[in-house]
């Protein structure tokens, strides 16, 4: 293939899968990784240090729950040193005194915190952890009161849809300057769970209605960033920013995925980092060059004037509906299939239990092994 | 309760300054100045840039526009348009500080 080679900007490091709370939406993989299989200090830093060679600028810090590492700081400090802007990515549970202020002065550049719901009881019961709530509104405080610049990021589902108003307010109140209304992908433990998650139509047309008013009303106030959900789109998301485009992830065990859900894709190998180094494994590793740029797609994306825009969309989602890696994305319009994705809607509503019944499948080791979910 | 933020309006009196969340740093891997913020990165262009560097927390809109004004030796109006509009979007943005 004859694409151009960029270096990567982004990287999010999943530095654990350890984490206190159980959200049925969890992107994580469904068999996930115990704390004997991560990587230690020295190895993370050697990789944040290859990674700014290579050309990334900013690090997403991620888990599960970064701040249970306790090395932490240590590893801000790494990538501040070499300039790269670091995001923590903290669902804000549990993180000791003194702590967020430690990152803070190791240099961190921003914190990103989840709330499961706007109302303490949907927080507190999404995540399968009583109290979370008021600890999150905590955090949020302790990291204004150290100076750092503040996301909160809402993932959203049936569960939670009706709350978008609230979650607006409640960002606005915690002193935001971002906000993140991310409908769940339906990708790793949302898509076991995803019968359960899925919103009513109506639902999802009052929420974008909602959120381009507030988004016009707070111009200059607060940044809205709205992830639109897939299965009611016309046009898929560029994933990723296209495979292997301009990011990628590790997992806690130094593997080097192009995205989250990579590892459901049956044919492709990962390599860990310490087995290659980070620009061999960005540059040679034939899983990242499987679906780079577009000589890969098949029509109708290889025809396609948007090719570039979405790159085909989600290659896992394509495995996943289409059981077709290399296929697009059934969430385009033009896809075959594209009215599969209407099917499952209808099929997930008219298993929909009522409010309070419904039974998912909380995220923690050993819960599920494989998603039994063939669409 | 903390007070809210109001979006800012810009005039020759605003002081601009960059937000604790953005910073500009120059990218020896791809040898060109990138503006960092939470999800995005930006590749401002040579104008942009020259007005971001000037968004130092202590010049004014009006001494930034005559700065910018010398240094392209044009007159002000030719740039005050461009400056306010392009500050205007970053400042909605929350990229700029007013
Ligand atoms: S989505 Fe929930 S369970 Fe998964 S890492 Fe984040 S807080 Fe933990
Ligand atoms: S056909 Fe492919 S490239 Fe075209 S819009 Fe759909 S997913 Fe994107």
């Amino acid at each position: 293939m004859s694409e151009p080679f960029l270096p990567p900007i982004g990287m999010l490091a999943e530095l654990t899968h350890r984490c206190p709370l159980q959200c049925p939406y969890c992107s994580n993989p469904l068999e996930l990784l115990k704390a004997n299989r991560e990587l230690d200090t020295q190895t993370w830093l050697d990789l944040f240090s290859q990674a700014a060679d290579l050309g990334v600028l900013q690090v997403h810090l991620s888990g599960g729950e970064p701040t249970l590492r306790r090395d932490l700081e240590q590893l801000i400090a790494g990538l501040s040193a070499r300039g790269v802007y670091t995001n923590l990515i903290t669902a804000g549970v549990g993180i000791a005194e003194g702590r967020i202020e430690a990152f803070a002065e190791a240099g961190l550049d921003h914190l990103q915190l989840s709330f499961q719901g706007a109302r303490p009881a949907t927080t507190d019961r999404i995540g399968n952890h009583g109290g979370s709530h008021e600890k999150k509104l905590e955090t949020a405080r302790r990291a204004r009161a150290a100076g750092l610049p503040l996301t909160i990021n809402a993932p959203i589902h049936r569960h939670n849809i009706e709350e978008v108003p609230e979650f607006i307010d409640l960002a606005l109140s915690l002193g935001a300057e971002r906000l993140e209304i991310a409908n769940v992908q339906y990708a790793g433990w949302a898509l076991a769970n995803r019968d359960m998650l899925m919103p009513e139509r109506a639902a999802v047309e009052r929420q974008a209605d909602i959120v381009a008013a507030a988004q016009e009303r707070l111009a200059g106030v607060m940044n809205i960033d709205f992830v639109t959900p897939d299965y009611f789109a016309i046009y898929p998301k560029p994933c990723m920013g296209g495979w292997a485009r301009d990011a990628f992830m590790v997992a806690p065990d130094g593997t080097v995925l192009p995205c989250h859900a990579a590892q459901t894709i049956p044919s492709l190998r990962f390599e860990r980092f310490g087995e290659r180094t980070l620009a061999e494994i960005w540059t040679d590793s034939p899983a990242f060059n499987a679906f780079r740029g577009t000589g890969w797609m098949q029509e109708p994306c290889r025809s396609c004037e948007r090719r570039e825009v979405d790159w085909g969309g989600c290659r896992c989602q394509a495995m996943a509906i289409a059981g077709d890696a290399a296929a697009t994305d059934p969430a385009c319009i033009k896809s075959p299939i594209h009215n599969h994705m209407a099917i499952l809607i209808d099929a997930a509503l008219a298993q929909a239990a009522p409010e309070g019944a419904e039974s998912f499948i909380f995220r923690r080791i050993g819960a599920t092994t494989r998603p039994d979910k063939s669409a | 309760m903390m007070t809210l933020r109001e979006r800012a309006l810009v005039s020759m009196q605003s002081v601009p300054s960059l937000p604790k969340h953005v910073r500009i740093q120059y990218d020896p891997v791809r040898h060109a100045f990138a503006v960092l913020s939470p999800e995005k990165v930006f590749w401002p262009n040579e104008i942009s840039l020259d007005i971001l560097r000037r968004c130092d927390g202590r010049s004014t809109v009006g001494h930034i526009i005559a700065d910018l004004a010398s240094d392209y030796d044009t007159d002000q109006e030719a740039v005050a348009a461009d400056v306010i509009a392009f500050l205007r979007e970053w400042s909605d943005k929350l990229l700029v500080k007013l």
